[in-house]
């Protein structure tokens, strides 16, 4: 594979990881601690959604997260043909 | 059948299945011992890991521990298991490409030099060590409570297990341990969690009953909570008493402490393929999920069950449970005001309860008044996450000792057999060391997990993430970042938290922007970052073959085997 096609495939990754390590960084520091007593007086079921996002969550979301790159790098790798 | 004659056959019945799974999975290479033969599916390999990083304080303490933090708890939630985003990201993929056998491996071949390895050697055995000593007193004491043993027997019964398992199979068996481990943890957490869920909300799923209403008074149950505790005086539930900065501090600390622990890191070298590394942390994580959303709600019922059944109610009709906890010291009553009633309370000279937050997990079966082999099979998951975790960290020692000291180092002519034979060795010293630790736990023994944390995320975590992503990050850069990150964290430690070189440890008031102990793995590992950028671009670029390195190891194609040049 050529070098301007590595210097892509690359850019490309750490777009994505930047992406997602914003949405990290905004479940759970910013929705869950620096704001999470504005978000507590919205309830959802019968939690505050401050504290669930913080206890509950943020977790789920990690998860997406991981899902999402899994499936994005797989196609990524693909398409630039350094695949295992 | 009696509780202590089911605990014994259940917990009999489980090591024999970790002693026959090391026989079964025997190491016979380096290779099967240090990395299980890269041949392990990435769903295995992320139940190994779930097991391998659920200690017995995730398992034992931590739903205990949230029950009396309230919102505060997220720290431990977040925290345990945010850091697997980063290894997913940043981490796991780049180092399996990389294909070596240890984490001082790579800081020692990225860095070109055997310094920075040693230094990396010396962090990981630190880390491990700090780490290890809880493991084992966690077997003890399990054992002491469940089958009346002395804590020390149960120790030396621990050891010879793990000795087994990990000395026969390495990796390999280890890996293979982890997996049933990882089942008999998860099913023992997860039965009295939903039988208790549906005594109290009437639904079966502990994370839908945690937002429900509690079925005897149709009241949402963290509703009722927050009541309860305004009552007695002691902060809201759903609020937090901790400031705001350290509850990122101490957050963040352990994310990138969990992503710079090389037990855990080195999990993801036993996987085939780069992509199977991405993957098996993301299965790892889910089932840490598992655990890890289901202890709140646990801590919820557990201290709502608490307070309705002691609080303003009569000494003499507590429950059974309550009598049988009292004798082991774990609970107890000073009646101060002579009325015969309970009074717990948050204002300290009115209280007469005191609870060990330990048992709110050992002790939820009896109180719901679950079948005596529930109980025992808390016992044999207790057993299980804390055998698990130390077989991992016992691990990284000894191939720590025998591959980056001594074949690396001393004696690089070493044969494959020979080198096998150390790690054995390495192996043996290891769990003999921890052990001691384990019988004669030392004072800061309750520090330890803030500080293996710490030192993970003031070490390893800045080194490796720069050695990926910053081509022109040098040996002096990395090192001299990892040798002022690990000197600041033992220093603010040693200092805020064991009172060392001064005459008393200071009170929070004094603490540096307000970050705790715990949290303070996060200024050093910014430290570390911020002086390994600086230096390395005072100092030479590394040399051209070592940037090669770092444009490999951003191509997933070709990790192949682990090479052994």
């Amino acid at each position: 594979m050529s070098k301007t096609d590595l210097k892509e495939y690359w850019r490309r990754n750490i777009r994505i990881v930047l992406i997602l390590l914003s949405i990290w960084f905004f479940v759970s520091y910013v929705l869950s601690i620096f704001f999470v007593d504005a978000l507590n007086s919205i309830s959802i079921g019968g939690a505050k959604l401050g504290f669930w996002f913080a206890q509950q969550g943020s977790i789920y979301v990690f998860l997406i997260i991981i899902y999402y790159y899994v499936r994005y790098m797989n196609k990524l790798d693909k398409e630039y043909d350094v695949n295992e | 059948m009696s509780v202590q004659l089911w605990t014994f056959i259940i917990v009999g019945l489980t090591f024999a299945t970790y002693i026959g799974i090391a026989i079964w999975s025997r190491a016979s290479s380096t290779k099967d011992f240090y990395i299980a033969g890269q041949g392990i599916h990435p769903v295995v390999n992320g139940m190994a890991t779930a097991a391998d990083w659920m200690s017995a304080a995730s398992f034992i303490s931590m739903a205990g521990l949230i029950s009396f933090m309230g919102y505060d708890g997220a720290v431990y939630l977040m925290g345990w298991t945010g850091g697997y985003v980063l290894l997913a990201l940043l981490l796991a993929p780049y180092l399996r490409k990389f294909g070596k056998f240890t984490v001082p491996d790579f800081i020692g071949d990225r860095y070109y030099s055997n310094v920075a390895r040693t230094v990396a050697v010396i962090a990981a055995i630190i880390v491990s060590f700090t780490y290890v000593a809880g493991q084992m007193r966690g077997v003890g004491v399990v054992f002491a409570r469940f089958l009346e043993v002395p804590i020390n027997t149960g120790v030396f019964i621990g050891m010879a297990i793990v000795f087994f398992y990990a000395v026969v199979g390495g990796m390999k068996g280890i890996t293979y341990t982890q997996v049933a481990q990882y089942c008999i943890l998860i099913f023992a957490y997860m039965v009295p969690a939903i039988f208790i869920s549906f005594a109290i909300t009437g639904n079966v799923i502990p994370q839908v009953g945690f937002l429900s209403t509690e079925s005897s008074s149709g009241v949402y149950l963290l509703e009722k909570l927050d009541m309860l505790h305004r009552e007695l005086g002691f902060h809201e539930y759903t609020t937090g008493s901790k400031s705001m900065i350290d509850v990122f501090a101490i957050t963040f600390a352990l994310m990138v402490g969990t992503a710079g622990l090389p037990h855990v890191i080195v999990r993801f070298f036993t996987v085939p393929k780069v992509s199977d590394a991405r993957k098996s942390a993301g299965w790892a994580l889910l089932f840490i999920a598992i655990l890890y959303t289901t202890a709140p709600a646990i801590a919820v019922f557990a201290r709502t069950n608490l307070i309705n059944t002691v609080s303003e109610k009569k000494y003499t009709e507590m429950p059974q449970w309550f009598k049988s906890w009292e004798g082991t010291g774990l609970i107890k009553y000073e009646d101060k005001n002579s009325d015969g009633k309970i009074q717990y309370v948050a204002d300290k000279d009115a209280n007469e309860l005191t609870i060990d937050r330990d048992i709110m997990v050992l002790a939820n079966p009896e109180i719901a008044n679950l079948p005596a082999w529930v109980i025992a099979l808390v016992a044999a998951g207790g057993l299980a996450a804390a055998l698990s975790t130390a077989a991992g960290l016992l691990l990284v020692i000894s191939t720590s000792l025998s591959h980056d000291l001594i074949k690396k180092q001393i004696k690089p002519d070493l044969t494959e057999k020979q080198e096998l034979m150390w790690a054995r060795i390495g192996a043996i010293f290891a769990v003999l060391v921890a052990g001691y630790f384990g019988i004669n736990p030392p004072g800061f023994v309750a520090a330890t997990v803030a500080l293996a944390f710490g030192f993970a995320a003031a070490s390893f975590f800045p080194a490796i993430i720069l050695g990926i992503f910053d081509k022109r990050m040098n040996k002096e850069g990395a090192i001299s970042g990892m040798v002022v990150g690990l000197v600041l964290m033992f220093f603010y430690m040693a200092v805020y938290k064991l009172g060392w070189f001064v005459e008393a440890t200071p009170p929070p008031t004094e603490w540096w922007f307000g970050i705790s102990p715990e949290g303070f793995g996060t200024v050093a590992m910014f430290v570390n970052l911020i002086i390994a950028v600086v230096v390395s671009r005072m100092t030479p670029p590394p040399p051209a073959d070592v940037q090669q390195i770092v444009e490999d190891i951003r191509v997933p194609r070709g990790a192949g085997a682990a090479h052994i040049h």
